[in-house]
């Protein structure tokens, strides 16, 4: 499957990540060799064989629902670039 | 005291041949002196280290040392540390104190060991080489013109040059092993979920597993017992219990049956490699092993199966930085999007936004099952392959990577980096451990011989390497970097 400019300039609007016209480019030939790789695996025969998602075949452990976790809000939001009042900040969303 | 193991640090601390601090104080200063030139570490935590080096010394004067009190480590700096800046190799988080320890981080300091500092790796553990770092490539202390390997780099690179008797990696697609290749150490990589993964920066959560760096086995045997183990805070470990590992080193080899698959011995391995493993398997065999030769048919299919699973796993793990709750952000975004996507743009680098890009195209509609659900399919065909080895043989053998280390600056091409973990790859897609330990040289640069065993099989592993290390002294020779000024 061959990658076409627009396919890049998608997958950076998906993933939130600016990206010019040139940079996109580069990228378009990047990774059309990386997706050239991964068609080999169109060649292997994979009927009848599930998907493996967990190398051990496990499945998620569940556990009572209690709050076991306690408020560390202050010390979380030291690291954040702008907080008021307990809230983190971001520009302005509706205006 | 910078060319001992952590068994004879040990030793010597106990024995009071010296103090904690003297030792803490003397690897500072070979850092201070030889790290300029490697950029192993990206931060040294000096002032944290001799504090928690005094607490150590006050514990042995009281008798309540434990067996790892005092010893000197570093860690990845991918593993979240508390109060100490977790930078995971990126811009993104340059800015970022870690408000939390990493379980393995806590039960090292529970185990009163002393951490000298963060080390160097490629962005967010993604690269080969060790050249992805936002802190500048690290350089091999064997050859300052080599790579380290990646992207545990800095780590390996560390403990190679005598900085650290042992450092804490991660390894997703053999980023324990290939540096521990390139640098002449002995590196572990675990079974997946032997040890949590929480507090550890995540690439790819299903294939992702933190390991022991070091001189020799017996010493990774040590630190896997410190780190391992079941972990509430991590859905993935696994709720096994953990043997001595040190307790079962030192069972003969006689009878262990080694197999070497064929297609580890193929197109593109170095002649050298190749010898030094084939001189290696020929040491076992002199322990009373026995050698056949096995197929793994799905070998060649791993690399592309992983480079459709890992990023599509980066790329959704990675959405967490949005320049809101931590990490760097842009300066005046014009509204939200503005702010996510130029905060990503700035922050990532280059490999890192590629894997991003290609998780996001893999993962998205119309794509999804030509690509990710095809190569989870594959996953379980490579996973099958191994299961069906060790039906027959103990332990697989052969060379941890295809050549020794390569040039700083060899590899421009995205997949040529990545065709170097042939080795390595399919096990972190198997879930398997395996170990490399050094088995020559080419030249002045190491060679490594990787080892690998069926689930859970670490104390078989570490003593397969540790009869190795009681027979041969490949283990124990050091590059002669700055032995004169340090």
């Amino acid at each position: 499957m061959s990658l076409e400019h627009a396919d890049v300039q998608r997958a950076a609007h998906l993933a939130r990540i600016a990206l010019g016209d040139d940079e996109a480019s580069h990228y378009v030939d990047d990774l059309g060799r990386i997706l050239a790789m991964a068609d080999q695996l169109q060649a292997v025969d994979t009927k009848g064989v599930a998907p493996l998602a967990h190398p051990l075949d496990s499945t998620q452990r569940l556990r009572a629902d209690e709050v076991t976790e306690t408020d560390q809000r202050d010390h979380f939001q030291r690291c954040a670039p702008a907080v008021a009042d307990g809230l983190y900040l971001v520009p302005r969303v509706v205006e | 005291m910078h060319d001992k193991t952590l068994t004879e640090l040990a030793a010597a601390l106990t024995a009071g041949e010296f103090s904690s601090r003297e030792l803490t104080q003397s690897l500072l200063g070979r850092i201070d002196a030889l790290d300029g030139e490697l950029n192993s570490f990206i931060t040294i935590t000096a002032e944290q280290a001799l504090a928690d080096a005094d607490r150590a010394d006050q514990a042995r004067a009281k008798g309540e040392a434990g067996p790892l009190t005092g010893l000197p480590l570093a860690l990845k700096d991918i593993f979240c540390t508390e109060g100490v800046k977790t930078t995971c190799g990126s811009r993104m988080l340059d800015n970022f104190i870690s408000p939390y320890d990493a379980t393995v981080v806590e039960k090292l300091k529970h185990a009163g060991t002393v951490c000298l500092g963060k080390t160097n790796m490629d962005e967010f553990a993604m690269g080969s080489s060790n050249e992805n770092s936002f802190y500048g490539p690290v350089k091999n202390p064997w050859d300052l013109t080599a790579v380290p390997g990646g992207s545990s780099g800095g780590s390996a690179a560390a403990v190679a040059a005598g900085l650290v008797p042992a450092a804490l990696g991660t390894d997703t697609g053999g980023s324990i092993r290939q540096p521990a290749s390139f640098c002449g150490i002995t590196g572990l990589k675990p079974t997946y979920g032997r040890v949590s993964r929480y507090g550890i920066i995540a690439y790819a959560s299903s294939l992702d597993q933190a390991g022991p760096m070091a001189r020799t086995a017996e010493d990774c045997a040590w630190l896997l017992g410190a780190i391992a183990g079941h972990d509430l805070r991590d859905s993935t470990s696994v709720a096994r219990g953990v043997p001595d590992y040190r307790e079962e080193l030192g069972a003969s080899l006689s009878g262990l049956k080694i197999g070497l698959p064929k297609e580890y011995f193929g197109d593109g391995l170095d002649p050298n490699v190749e010898a030094a493993v084939r001189e290696a398997v020929r040491v076992y065999e002199s322990l009373g092993a026995t050698v056949r030769e096995v197929s793994l048919p799905h070998t060649h299919h791993a690399i592309p199966a992983y480079y459709v699973i890992a990023p599509a796993e980066a790329s959704s793990n990675l959405s967490r930085y949005d320049g809101v709750r931590f990490g760097h952000r842009c300066d005046n975004p014009k509204d939200l999007i503005d702010l996510y996507e130029r905060t990503r743009a700035e922050g990532f680098g280059e490999e890192v936004k590629r894997r991003i890009l290609i998780g996001t195209h893999t993962l998205s509609e119309g794509f999804f099952d030509a690509y990710y659900k095809k190569a989870q399919q594959v996953r379980r065909l490579i996973r099958q392959d191994f299961l069906d080895a060790f039906e027959d043989v103990d332990v697989l053998m052969g060379p941890a990577s295809p050549t020794p280390a390569f040039d700083l600056g060899a590899k421009k091409d995205p997949v040529s980096m990545y065709l170097q973990d042939i080795y390595t790859i399919a096990i972190n897609l198997a879930g398997i451990p395996g170990i490399s330990i050094p088995a020559g040289l080419a030249g002045s640069r190491p060679i490594g011989l990787q080892i690998l065993g069926p689930y859970f099989a670490e104390p078989q592993l570490l003593n397969i390497a540790h009869q190795f290390q009681q027979a041969t002294d490949w283990h124990r020779q050091r590059p002669a970097l700055g032995e004169e000024n340090a």
